[in-house]
């Protein structure tokens, strides 16, 4: 159980301890130790419970455990039920205060009590904040407990507060009272220990998807943003701020390379971003559900009028305003669809940092090329917790900015329509409005409209138009982000995307050394490309796993495929708000394949 | 520019003929206020001398909002969704500040489904010419009240309007609007001088049009009808326009007129024509719109004008060239500070 534990803070929104987790979280990776840490947050500013795992995994695992070895229990209200998520043999670091007795006192764990609020009050001076600092004593509490070496908190202490080095002292001298109190008056009972890892995290760092989408968006060439604030998808956006300020400045003029603008609402946010997606702009909004839902109608006109857009949906718990602060895949079929009349979008489907960063690159590259808003679908998991990553690569591509016509180019045309196939692959050529030729202008609009983008009512006309968006739609497949396959050979595989992937890869580990090897195809995008359908029909049973509860990614699937593939597929759906871990992949997967091999057995008796 | 028609005799400062400015013909019903509107427009660009290849032209839906196709072929146009040519249009001035904005908008588009739009454009200063095609009713979807209809207003089929309206150009006003006129389809002689004025004017310019619905809201008991606002029509002055470095022809008695000076140089001459009526004072502009709904007259004129104030483009600090034109040199952290950067996590 060496370094494979999750320890889980269990506090008050509002009082402080986010620097603490942070700080806890830095100093493991510095041990070389890989760490998982999530956030569970409630949708409150202050004074609802919420809580911090940290998981430890030496195997380097992503996803969210279920089991709690380590808690650290500072909140009253939650106290009984923080208990009971405890495994057999885990460790509770509670406030002496609480009482033990009764549901709370089990006899399978460890309590140590630790007088949190007693020290801060006789250690730290009047004006201090007192409040803040009970969350550095249990860092150095579980520092002694667990043997986290003292340096490597220092160390990852000093960084937390760079921007405030006054913080530093106060703040270390927390750490090291909580730390000298667990060791006066705490003697270890539990057999949890740390023990640094050398190299175990060299060459990563820790990052969140909407940071890694923020940079995206700066090194894919956006300069127009538009947003209203929503939760998990406001940190995109404000970290494009922060990076533009910083980047984006003439150090000289003071003026800046990007127009940023809090619309007054999501219908006005897509509104800006497809305005300036025709005038020429990479432009993009980052919003969550509620938000997508305003914004169907803009998107089906840029799909028709076709003006490229890009549209991060940073999924969180719905129907509704749902758990606003909990993780969801529940927008991918409306995404997918979004608007009504035959609208269909290209959505990509990040599951890493990494991806978080080179799909909101790619993004620009594919709505400039297919002229069509996209839609970047991470969710609350991806978007604002975490992840150990490696550094993000420097782009080596330039911008791909599509079938764009120049003055130049019209010059050297006789005629040009907006919407003629010139090439076959249903991709039109434009002009961005500023062009300096007589010929550059064309009337756009959502009404019907021909080649010439004349207002039309014609059925032939009509019907041809939308045979060549589509004929545009299968051009994408080629395009889009290609599925990753691990195959080996087996009947079994599951098929997921997004953050589900990081409990496949456990889920994958932990069915192998029950005996089943299973495959696996990760889908990053849709249009779905040629090689799902190959992969499926290269297995017997096919399980797609996703967070939603309509199993929403299985049901487009089934519309597209023969029926053939259809029956093969088999729906796996976690659906608890909480970030899907391996145990809800293994149970029900394991539980179907002994369904499917009684029914065998039954067939051949 | 070679295949533009070009003529030594009868072209305008960018050496383009009036057929430039022309459109393709319009499908809306004869007589329509909307059509005089755009004959109007197709004067005051040519005389303004917008080059084409500038002008966006932006719209929402209604009768009102097609109207963009039937002025300036060879232009940009963007015949959007209902209620939201404003975000569009800000869009596009984001992208390239140097676009010239013109857009279109109806009663509807703007006071009832696009009203909060309408509001933060005006807030942000966009740099633009917004004009409401106001017939007091949905023209497209056949002759429901809009929100611009006089409370006791009667529809042709004998509904009564309930509900007060809501006065687009005082709503400007209180909003800051730094361009606010009011006018009707049928004058000319006052529309065109107060559209180049506010081609002129830089920051948001708003006009509410009122532009008669002969289909559907023209009868007795619509106050929007092309008798009732003959009838009721009070301009607050005369009005000329005259365009930057141009000489002032005509001799004004002393006294008798107010100049503004508009931020391309541009002059508008306001003309006295019985009390005096100063633009610039934005309570007097208020008061003046709430007597005159309280006397069921119909005030036109350039209510309210502030010059100078920054726009949207200057208040975030956005280079001259458009953002749009930028590539990935200019855009893209440097190799050195993504090092640095990356450096930074850890
Ligand atoms: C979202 C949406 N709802 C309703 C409509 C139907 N619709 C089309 S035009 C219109 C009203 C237009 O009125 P106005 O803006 O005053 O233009 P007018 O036709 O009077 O010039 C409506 C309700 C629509 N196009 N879109
Ligand atoms: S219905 Fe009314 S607004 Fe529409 S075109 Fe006819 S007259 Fe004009
Ligand atoms: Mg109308």
């Amino acid at each position: 159980m060496l370094n494979d534990l999750t320890i889980r803070a269990a506090t008050v929104n509002g009082s402080g301890s986010q620097s603490s987790n942070l700080v806890l979280t830095h100093a493991l990776v510095r041990l070389g130790i890989p760490v998982a840490p999530k956030n569970i947050f409630p949708s409150n500013i202050e004074g609802l419970p919420t809580w911090f795992d940290v998981r430890l995994s030496p195997r380097g695992y992503q996803c969210r455990s279920r089991d709690v070895d380590v808690l650290v229990a500072l909140n009253l209200v939650t106290w009984e039920s923080d208990i009971a998520s405890v495994k057999p043999g885990g460790v509770i670091v509670h406030d002496a205060s609480y009482t033990v007795h009764g549901a709370t006192a089990r006899d399978d764990v460890t309590y140590y009590p630790v007088p949190f609020t007693e020290l801060s009050k006789e250690h730290f001076p009047q004006g201090s904040p007192r409040k803040y600092l009970i969350n550095m004593i249990y860092v150095g509490v579980l520092a002694q407990i667990l043997a986290i070496d003292l340096a490597a908190v220092e160390g990852a202490l000093r960084d937390q507060f760079k921007r405030k080095p006054a913080a530093v002292e106060l703040n270390l001298s927390a750490v090291h009272l909580g730390y000298e109190y667990a060791r006066d008056h705490l003697p270890k009972v539990d057999s949890y220990r740390v023990e640094p890892m050398p190299g175990g995290t060299d060459g990563l760092m820790l990052m969140d998807g909407n940071r890694g989408a923020a940079l995206g968006c700066v090194m894919g060439g956006c300069t127009v943003a538009a947003w209203y604030p929503i939760t998990p998808s406001t940190s995109l956006c404000e970290t494009f701020i922060e990076y533009c300020d910083r980047f984006r400045v003439d150090p000289a003029t003071k003026e800046r390379r990007a127009a940023i603008i809090q619309a007054e609402d999501e219908l006005a946010a897509i509104g800006m971003v497809i305005g300036a997606g025709w005038a020429g702009a990479r432009a993009m909004t980052s919003t969550s559900g509620p938000g997508i839902s305003l914004m169907a109608e803009t998107a089906g006109f840029a799909y028709y009028a076709e003006i490229p857009g890009v549209v991060f949906d940073v999924q969180r718990a719905g129907p509704s305003t749902g758990l606003p602060t909990r993780t969801m895949q529940g927008d991918v079929s409306f995404a997918a669809q979004l608007s009504h009349g035959d609208t269909k979008h290209i959505v990509l489907l990040p599951a890493t940092v990494e991806e978080s960063y080179e799909f909101a690159m790619s993004a620009f590259d594919l709505a400039d090329r297919f002229q069509t808003p996209v839609f970047v679908l991470s969710d609350l998991d991806l978007g604002m917790n975490l992840w150990l990553t490696t550094p993000l690569a420097y782009p080596e591509h330039p911008f791909d900015r599509g079938k764009v016509l120049s003055a130049e180019d019209l010059g050297r045309l006789s005629t040009w329509g907006r919407y003629r196939d010139v090439d076959g692959d249903g991709i039109p050529y434009r002009t961005i409005p500023g062009t300096p030729h007589p010929n550059a202008g064309y009337f756009t609009r959502g009404s019907g409209h021909d080649e010439e983008s004349r207002y039309s009512e014609s059925p032939e006309v009509y019907q041809r138009n939308l045979d060549r968006l589509l004929r545009k739609y299968e051009t994408a497949r080629g395009a889009v982000p290609q599925p990753l396959v691990e195959e080996t050979g087996p009947d079994v595989a599951i098929l997921a995307y997004g953050t589900t992937h990081h409990a496949v890869v456990e889920a994958r580990d932990i069915l192998r050394q029950d005996g089943l090897a299973v495959d696996y195809l990760r889908v990053r995008a849709l249009p779905f490309t040629p090689e799902i359908a190959a992969f499926i029909a290269r297995h017997q049973r096919v399980y797609v796993v996703e967070q939603n509860r309509d199993g929403q990614l299985f049901g487009l699937l089934r519309a597209e495929l023969p029926a053939n593939l259809v029956e093969r597929l088999h729906s796996i759906r976690h659906y608890t708000g909480e970030p899907i871990d391996a145990s809800a992949v293994t149970v029900p997967l394991l539980h179907a394949e002994r369904t499917a091999d009684q029914a065998v057995a039954a067939a051949v008796s | 520019m070679d295949t533009i028609p070009k003529s030594s005799v009868n072209v305008n400062a960018s050496g383009l003929t009036r057929d430039v400015y022309k459109g393709s013909p319009s499908t809306l019903c004869a007589g329509c206020g909307h059509n005089s509107i755009t004959n109007h427009l197709i004067k005051a660009l040519y005389e303004y001398g917008i080059e084409p290849h500038l002008l966006a032209k932006m719209s929402g839906i209604g009768c009102s909002s097609k109207t963009p196709a039937y002025f300036v072929e060879r232009a940009h146009g963007y015949n959007g969704l209902h209620g939201r040519m404003p975000s569009a249009a800000t869009g596009a001035k984001l992208a390239n500040r140097e676009l010239f904005l013109l857009g279109i908008s109806g009663d509807g588009d703007t006071a009832s489904i696009g009203l909060g739009q309408y509001c933060h454009l005006i807030r942000r200063n966009l740099d633009c010419t917004y004009i409401v095609e106001d017939n007091g009713c949905y023209g497209l979807t056949k002759g429901q009240f809009s929100a611009t209809a006089d409370l006791g207003s009667v529809l042709k089929r004998g509904q009564v309007n309930e509900f007060e309206m809501i006065d687009l150009c005082g709503l400007a006003i209180e909003l800051g609007a730094t361009f606010v006129a009011r006018s009707f389809s049928g004058d000319g002689k006052q529309l065109v001088p107060l559209l180049q004025a506010a081609f002129s004017h830089r920051g948001a310019a708003i006009l509410d049009v009122i532009s008669p619905c002969v289909t559907f809201n023209d009868h007795e008991g619509s106050t929007k009808s092309y008798a009732y606002v003959k009838d009721h029509e009070v301009p607050l002055h005369g009005t000329d326009y005259f365009a930057p470095r141009a000489e002032i022809v005509v001799d004004y008695e002393p006294g008798t007129v107010r100049e503004i000076t508009l931020e391309d140089g541009a002059h508008i001459m306001l003309r006295k024509l019985h009390d005096d009526y100063d633009p610039t004072d934005r309570i007097q502009a208020l008061r003046t719109l709430h007597d005159a709904r309280t006397q069921g007259e119909l005030v036109t004129g350039l209510l309210y004008v502030d010059t100078g104030a920054s726009d949207l483009c200057e208040r975030e600090r956005m280079p001259r060239a458009p953002l749009a034109a930028f590539g990935e040199d200019d855009l893209r952290i440097s190799r050195d500070d993504w090092s640095t950067l990356m450096a930074s996590f850890g």
